[in-house]
């Protein structure tokens, strides 16, 4: 008794205090990629080497339409290794509420031999979430306003109920780890509860198998409207390495509507706590 | 031939013992022989070299080779703790007659993966004891995914009727508790139905395959450079060892070895992986008996060693790391000594947290024969890693098949017989502090030199074995290349798949509410097994 009370006093705190202070992440850690989109040269050796179709192109009448897509994106780091186009980031959190808000593309005119001459149009001025949400509006002053809301809404508590509907595994291992006293989810009133009738949020990993579809069905229709479904990790956002084959049905929106998506090959914790953060500032009001 | 000198000798009494019947002998590599025979001559083949020497039925499974021999074959992987090597006896199944005889009331170890074969290749069991359905559930269509002629984006009806027709278990007072496939924690899916009698189990039957992903199907459908990645997701808390196993049958298929200094990362990378699987199953099972500080410490601990993963390999569970002919990328000083820090600060607090479980009576009580796995069944099951090892089975592919760096190690394998969940705690404390002393040592030895071998265009129609011993057991990833650097078959051998059937046998006579923490101290993979 002393002993375990001991080691915990001997311990002490180890919790950080994210989102008020931004992690601190490995400069060796790799996390979404960054094209230089002006300066790109050929997406072809890109997309050749990414497992997953994350990069892709489209040729047209001597242009190419040149796209990452994050949700499907797995944080290899191939495609910096044969472009240098493409830098390889440390920024985990990615979380968006559409799935169109991960993909960036633009549009080259192409020389003979098929590498980009020039860029005709460029992508989209920072559509994606993660980064207007660090420019525009600091995550600490989103994390206390959504505490408020869900103050308001769930008295002061978020439930949220796990399915795996097909992952490897690999995103429960980060799931779990929101409870480890580093994160400590319950910080921000949120629980991780054994029933979908106790539950506003949904959290999805995988991608969805034909043998899991009913279930998954089942568990979002057992839960009280209002509710939440985020998707977790590039199977989930989009299928991911597996697509859709005769087992797989492929992302989780292809089966319930989604909320928010978590893109990661797993999302570490920062992004699932980003993600879920996110998420809970779009609850419905009544 | 190319045959290794503790080989030999079994091969030559294999060749006395059968002489004619055996239609070709190859050893593609000094310790892997592949021996052709008919399929009437399996059982007794098997029985004799099992019987004889001591062999182990590690892999059996199934490949359609009809378009290049006209025939389904089927493989039989046997290992030779002992002699150090592989003797797999491939034996073929003519389409006109797609049957094949089981060996399961033989070696009740392969009950599962005959049933696999029948599911996805459509070859027909004959004298299974119970030739139901295993890979595919019941409401399946008649197809035969792994069969060359089914198209892996087939698009399949959704779910309609029944997925298993569980056995009535009948009796007064006996009922039923089903469980799954969404369970109430966050783990994977599947289906667990308890007979009960009063708080005791009675019966406890599996209904898996709930994340069958068609993964073998993909990878003869992708690039082989894709194949890497795809082998990190079969078991995501296994991502760097299924990997590496995968990228050593591309190494052994290709006749290129990865460097010195590249087969020491794969060790250091595989000593970490176990290290945060351990640790966090440590504080689990102690949280399951509702000792929760401990898992509070453990999850500590975890983060650790995932934050130097992320570190040393760019990703917290090691995904990205493996490549074919070596690893992607190189350890500098300040990583190596982040890493020798990492151990130096991990062992008197793993000590410590160690020393809260034991000072801990009521946790033990919970612990100590609570889901005994007797040392016969688990011999009969063939169960391997930490579960076989805490059930008496001594062995361990660090040791008996040295891979990656560990022909340059002593690795110490703990043994314990009870099986017990305290047991299966105990092996993976004593592991723990053994890759403590592994990781100390590989990096005190590191080489220099390159990290990366380049590997070519994989010869076609080539066949190797690669094996990794996981921190769950044993992983084999056996692979025929076709041509145009593809593969023309990959079976993945997720330890899970030998190990779920004794979680049914563990559970005997416990009752319902230490089911998690059995379960817990088994922590076998869903996807693993599903695939």
């Amino acid at each position: 008794m002393f002993g375990i009370l001991g080691k915990s006093l001997g311990t002490g705190v180890v919790t950080e205090n994210y989102p008020a202070t931004p992690p601190e992440i490995s400069a060796h850690a790799r996390g979404k990629p960054e094209i230089d989109w002006a300066n790109w040269k050929d997406a072809r050796p890109a997309a050749a080497i990414c497992p997953t179709g994350a990069i892709s192109h489209q040729d047209a009448n001597g242009q190419r339409v040149a796209k990452i897509d994050l949700a499907s994106c797995i944080f290899c780091g191939l495609c910096a290794e044969v472009d240098k186009a493409i830098r390889m980031t440390n920024v985990c959190e990615c979380a968006a509420r559409r799935r169109e808000d991960l993909a960036a593309s633009a549009t080259y005119s192409l020389k003979t031999d098929g590498s980009h001459e020039r860029m005709v149009s460029s992508p989209a001025p920072q559509r994606s979430n993660a980064s207007t949400l660090q420019r525009n509006e600091p995550l600490e002053r989103l994390g206390r306003q959504i505490k408020e809301r869900a103050n308001k809404m769930f008295g002061r508590s978020l439930h949220i109920r796990e399915v795996d509907a097909g992952s490897c595994n690999g995103c429960e291992i980060e799931i779990v780890n929101l409870n480890s006293p580093i994160y400590d989810i319950e910080r921000f009133g949120v629980h991780f509860v054994a029933s979908p009738r106790h539950a506003d949020l949904l959290l999805v990993t995988g991608p969805v198998t034909r043998n899991m579809e009913l279930a998954l069905r089942k568990t979002y229709d057992a839960m009280p409207a209002p509710r939440l479904v985020v998707a977790v990790g590039a199977c989930g956002c989009s299928g991911g390495i597996f697509g859709v084959n005769y087992a797989t049905r492929g992302g989780v929106d292809s089966i319930v509507p989604v909320d928010i998506y978590i893109p990661g090959c797993p999302p570490n914790p920062h992004a699932l706590l980003h993600g879920i953060l996110l998420a809970m500032g779009r609850i419905p009001k009544k | 031939m190319n045959v290794s000198t503790e080989l030999l000798p079994i091969l030559t009494g294999l060749q006395k013992r059968f002489r004619n019947r055996l239609d070709a002998v190859h050893s593609p590599r000094a310790n892997e022989i592949y021996v052709h025979a008919k399929m009437d001559l399996v059982a007794g083949f098997t029985a004799h070299l099992c019987r004889k020497w001591q062999a182990r039925l590690v892999n059996l499974f199934a490949d359609d080779a009809r378009a290049t021999d006209g025939a389904f074959h089927l493989y039989y992987v046997f290992a030779l703790d002992a002699a150090h090597g592989f003797i797999i006896l491939r034996a073929p199944v003519p389409p006109d007659k797609p049957e094949f005889a089981s060996l399961t009331n033989a070696i009740p170890g392969v009950n599962w993966q005959e049933r696999e074969v029948q599911d996805l290749f459509g070859l027909k069991l004959i004298g299974h004891p119970n030739p139901r359905r295993c890979a595919l559930h019941d409401d399946w269509p008649e197809v035969h995914p792994l069969r060359k002629d089914f198209d892996l984006r087939t698009q399949l009806p959704p779910f309609q009727g029944e997925r298993h027709k569980f056995r009535p278990v009948e009796g007064e007072g006996v009922f039923q508790v089903p469980v799954g496939p969404v369970h109430a924690g966050v783990i994977e899916p599947g289906h667990f139905l308890f007979s009960v009698a009063g708080e005791p189990v009675l019966y406890l039957q599996l209904r898996l395959a709930y994340v069958h992903k068609g993964t073998e199907k993909l990878f003869e459908n992708l690039p082989v450079q894709h194949c890497v990645r795809l082998a990190e997701s079969i078991s995501g808390d296994s991502a760097f060892a299924h990997a590496t196993a995968f990228c050593h049958a591309i190494e052994r298929a290709a006749s290129v070895e990865a460097p010195p200094r590249a087969k020491y990362l794969r060790s250091i990378c595989l000593e970490l992986e176990r290290l945060y699987n351990h640790i966090g199953d440590i504080g689990a099972i102690c949280t399951d008996v509702a000792f929760a500080t401990v898992n509070m410490h453990c999850m500590r601990l975890k983060e650790r060693v995932l934050r130097v993963n992320e570190l040393l390999s760019g990703n917290r569970l090691l995904r990205g790391m493996a490549c074919p002919g070596g690893v992607r990328f190189d350890f500098d000083a300040d990583q190596l000594k982040a890493l020798s820090q990492l151990i130096v600060e991990l062992r008197p607090e793993f000590d410590s947290v160690v020393g809260l479980i034991e000072k801990s009576s009521s946790t033990l009580d919970r612990l100590e024969r609570t889901g005994v796995l007797k040392p016969q069944v688990a011999l009969d099951l063939g169960v391997v890693g930490i579960a076989g090892r805490a059930s008496g089975f001594d062995h361990d592919l660090r040791r008996d098949f040295p891979h990656a760096a560990y022909d340059q190690l002593k690795v110490t394998v703990p043994v314990y017989q009870v099986g017990d969940v305290e047991h299966r705690m105990q092996v993976r404390i004593d592991e723990v502090r053994e890759s403590f002393s592994l990781i100390e040592q590989l990096v005190a030895k590191l080489p220099d030199g390159p990290v990366r071998m380049e590997i070519g265009e994989l010869p076609a129609g080539a066949t190797a074995l690669g094996y990794v011993e996981g921190w769950r057991g044993e992983i084999f990833h056996w692979i025929r290349s076709a041509p145009g650097n593809r593969l023309a078959r990959c079976k993945v051998k997720d330890p899970s798949l030998q190990n779920w059937p004794a979680l049914s046998e563990a559970i005997l006579g416990n009752i319902i509410p230490d089911f998690p923490v059995v379960n817990k101290s088994f922590n076998l993979s869903y996807s693993g097994t599903d695939r």
